[in-house]
């Protein structure tokens, strides 16, 4: 096989059916996606909802430190799933390829796709690839859609936070955007810092198993925490007050921002959650996350109220407080 | 982190505050020049804390936010050009000039990028050699001596694709033509931190001298500006007006030297057009004609246009320190960070940007 | 005005130097600041150095911060 992938590996003859078989089937491969049936026939079982969720991955770089585009596919879908509270089951991938991608880099990526998959305990059922032109994707840009079921008696939702709700974070924040950030030209540095990019299912089942009274689920992804609750608040048509000092960030985040005059409650996360539930709930909720790989440092930063509605307050450690407003255009570095 | 945490201290500032409090008699209005103060007030929630004696204003040290229509329609232009490269800190791209912004030239397909450092665009000029890179040169003293910096670096390794559009300004002077304006009266000022880092102390004694001004040289991190404000009231209840240092671990009454003295072999003083201010005698730098080569405007030919306003928009007279954004009939409805009219509520420290992101004084 | 923060100077090489501001490194020219060395801190501004930071007056200001404190 050639080093690097062609414009014929696009066009549906030989050239692509070996690339399907050797760079995807062969790494994903279970009972559905080995038929290569043009729609993947599921059983989905009895009792509770489906839920289906879609998304586009156009990372830039395709790898970067404590992950790849493969993985971010897999948990950003996986996790879309999770926040309905379903049970996320099969998947389906579709690979937008820029011509010249070297072989071995896309297997990489499958490689991660599977082991990441493996994680989360889903299924890649159905696929496609396409091949353009240099210079028309990025290298790989990957689209994902996502089916789960939703049980019986779980219904989780941005618009049911209520007043008196206790506000919960997974772990500290900002590890991604800023593990990212540091691998685009112009704003080099260099950090110890790797992507949080995780699968939350597990976690959100063992949350589900602690207590149903969990209101809201939802992962700060672009735009952050911040903007995460804005939209929350705004949905469900109540307020938030959060404690700044609660809030987790680690000291490379915060020294990253520092250098680029950038709020870490804006930057992007991967493998986090936001979860708003009810009051006498929420303690045992934080120590069953605890147990989790992925909610070890899992806090209470704040708390649901009927005061400003569709705003969220932040409280300062001097007492004070200012509005905490949703992210505007992109998150540029300052100088001043 | 180091020389942060320490000056963040919250029961520090409680004390520092109940002092504020107890010296504070006379009703007094004190301006922070910079943005990067007018951020550190909002996001501690500064005001708030003061006694109702204190009210506090913005000034115009935000320099994006200062930017004339007119230089902003020249950098635009230049980035129209075939075969050019234009490079910007951060928050410029985004603001609009009379018919476009770089961001939406980006947009076009012109190639505008971001950078945090001059040195990176040098790098972007060694890496594109069949390339006209085109540094957009913005920021105040604290900028100007590493744009200096970086101008000597091309000429020491004959980087000959490397082009500086110059549009610095000088903090001093802006200070004394709003003065001289007579539309805002002050009792004390909060001078700018990192300025001062360069400059040093002594060009505000005029302030002191000549306006009866208490001047305090202040930090960025809460007890700095706290303690500033507590130097300033003590001064104004003794009037006893004179140029302290509050930032002491970070401003020298001399200033940096070295660093003014690369920004006087670089550059020289010139005019300057401040946005809702226009044009200031001897309040801007100009690249000196011994580096006339890197400078864009002499080795580019456009035509970006008449000048054009945005009707209604309050910026000019929120930067002078006459209004505050909740005057202008824009702010927030017409005029949001999304759909910013004016580059107040663009740059991430506009005053209107500020005020919109973090709430009026109150904090709801 | 202007964004500049403290950062720890770790290695020099001529005008270059490697400095760290919790955890992250990035290089920077110390161009305006000849006379530092490694272990000072400068104030890291659009990657240089615009000026080192003076440890003594740090504390000074800090015995000001408490002593105020105490007074109050």
């Amino acid at each position: 096989m050639e080093d690097r992938i062609l414009l014929a590996h696009g066009s549906g003859g030989k050239l692509s059916h070996e690339l399907i078989q050797k760079s995807f089937v062969s790494a994903l491969g279970n009972p559905v996606l080995d038929r290569l049936d043009d729609s993947a026939v599921l059983e989905p079982g009895s009792g509770g909802r489906l839920a289906f969720t879609t998304d586009s991955y156009v990372v830039s770089p395709i790898f970067f430190p404590g992950g790849d585009i493969g993985r971010l596919a897999v948990c950003g879908t996986v996790n879309d799933l999770s926040m309905s509270g379903a049970t996320p089951l099969y998947l389906s991938l579709s690979f937008i390829i820029e011509e010249g991608l070297l072989f071995n880099e896309l297997e990489k990526v499958v490689d991660s796709i599977r082991k990441t998959a493996d994680e989360a305990g889903i299924q890649i059922v159905t696929g496609d690839t396409k091949v353009v032109n240099q210079g028309d994707a990025d290298k790989l840009f990957i689209n994902t859609s996502g089916v789960g079921i939703i049980p019986e008696g779980i219904d989780i939702s941005g618009a049911n936070a209520r007043p008196g709700d206790r506000i919960i974070v997974s772990g500290a924040l900002g590890d991604h955007g800023i593990a990212i950030m540091s691998q685009r030209e112009g704003l080099s540095f260099s950090t110890t810092l790797k992507s949080d990019c995780a699968p939350l299912n597990h976690l959100v089942a063992d949350m589900l198993d602690e207590s149903r009274l969990i209101n809201c689920l939802r992962d700060p992804t672009r735009g952050g925490l911040a903007t995460t609750l804005n939209e929350i608040a705004k949905q469900s048509g109540v307020g938030i007050k959060l404690e700044e000092k609660n809030i987790p960030v680690r000291d490379e985040v915060r020294g990253a921002c520092e250098l680029l005059g950038l709020d870490p409650l804006y930057i992007a996360n991967e493998g986090k959650l936001i979860a708003i539930v009810e009051e006498n709930t929420s303690e045992g909720i934080v120590n069953r996350m605890k147990k989790n790989i992925y909610g070890k440092e899992a806090v209470i930063i704040g708390r649901v109220c009927s005061e400003h509605p569709g705003r969220v307050v932040i409280k300062t450690p001097f007492g004070s407080s200012r509005i905490l407003d949703m992210l505007s255009g992109e998150l540029l570095p300052r100088i001043c | 982190m180091k020389f942060i945490d320490e000056y963040r201290q919250p029961e520090l500032a409680k004390k520092l505050v109940d002092r504020i409090h107890l010296r504070s008699k006379k009703p007094v209005r004190l301006m922070e020049f910079c943005g990067g103060h007018t951020v550190s007030i909002f996001k501690y929630g500064i005001r708030q804390l003061l006694p109702d004696t204190i009210e506090m204003l913005s000034g115009p040290g935000c320099p994006v936010c200062v930017t004339a229509n007119a230089d902003l329609d020249k950098a635009i232009a230049l980035a129209q050009l075939p075969d050019v490269i234009i490079i910007s800190f951060g928050d410029m791209i985004r603001v609009p000039g009379s018919y476009s912004s770089l961001q939406k030239a980006k947009a076009e397909g012109c190639d505008v990028r971001v950078v945090y450092s001059v040195l990176d665009a040098i790098q972007i000029a060694r890496e594109n050699p069949d390339k006209s890179v085109i540094f957009i040169g913005i920021g105040f003293e604290t900028t100007a001596p590493t744009i200096a910096a970086g101008v000597l670096q091309a000429e020491q390794e004959k980087i000959d694709n490397f082009y500086i559009l110059p549009l610095h300004k000088l903090c001093p002077p802006i200070m004394k033509s709003i003065l001289d304006l007579g539309e805002v009266r002050l009792n004390g000022i909060v001078c700018p931190g990192h300025v001062s880092t360069i400059i040093g102390s002594y060009p505000y004694r005029f302030l002191a001298e000549d306006y009866d001004i208490a001047c305090v040289v202040s930090g960025f991190e809460p007890l700095d500006i706290l303690l500033c404000i507590e130097m300033l009231v003590e001064q104004i209840e003794n009037e006893d007006y004179k140029v302290e240092i509050a930032y002491r671990r970070g401003v020298k009454p001399e200033g940096n030297p070295q660093a003014i003295s690369l920004m006087e072999n670089v550059f020289e003083v010139g005019n300057a057009d401040w946005r809702g201010i226009g044009v200031v005698t001897e309040s801007g730098l100009k690249l000196k004609d011994k580096y006339e080569k890197y400078d864009a405007e002499k080795n580019f030919e456009i035509n970006p246009g008449p000048v054009r306003e945005a009707k209604g928009c309050l910026c000019g007279s929120i930067l002078r320190g006459v209004s505050i954004p909740l005057d202008c009939t824009l702010f927030r409805r017409t005029c949001t960070p999304e759909h910013p009219v004016g580059p107040c509520m663009v740059s991430s420290e506009g005053t209107c940007a500020t005020y919109y992101h973090y709430g009026d004084d109150d904090g709801g | 005005m202007c964004l500049a923060i403290p950062a720890l100077v770790k290695s020099i090489d001529g005008y270059q130097a490697e400095v760290e501001i919790g955890g992250v490194s990035r290089r920077a020219s110390i161009q305006l600041t000849p006379e530092v060395r490694v272990g000072e801190y400068v104030l890291l501004h659009t990657g240089y150095a615009i000026s080192v930071i003076d440890a003594e007056e740090a504390e000074e200001t800090l015995n000001l911060l408490r002593e105020i404190s105490e007074a109050s």
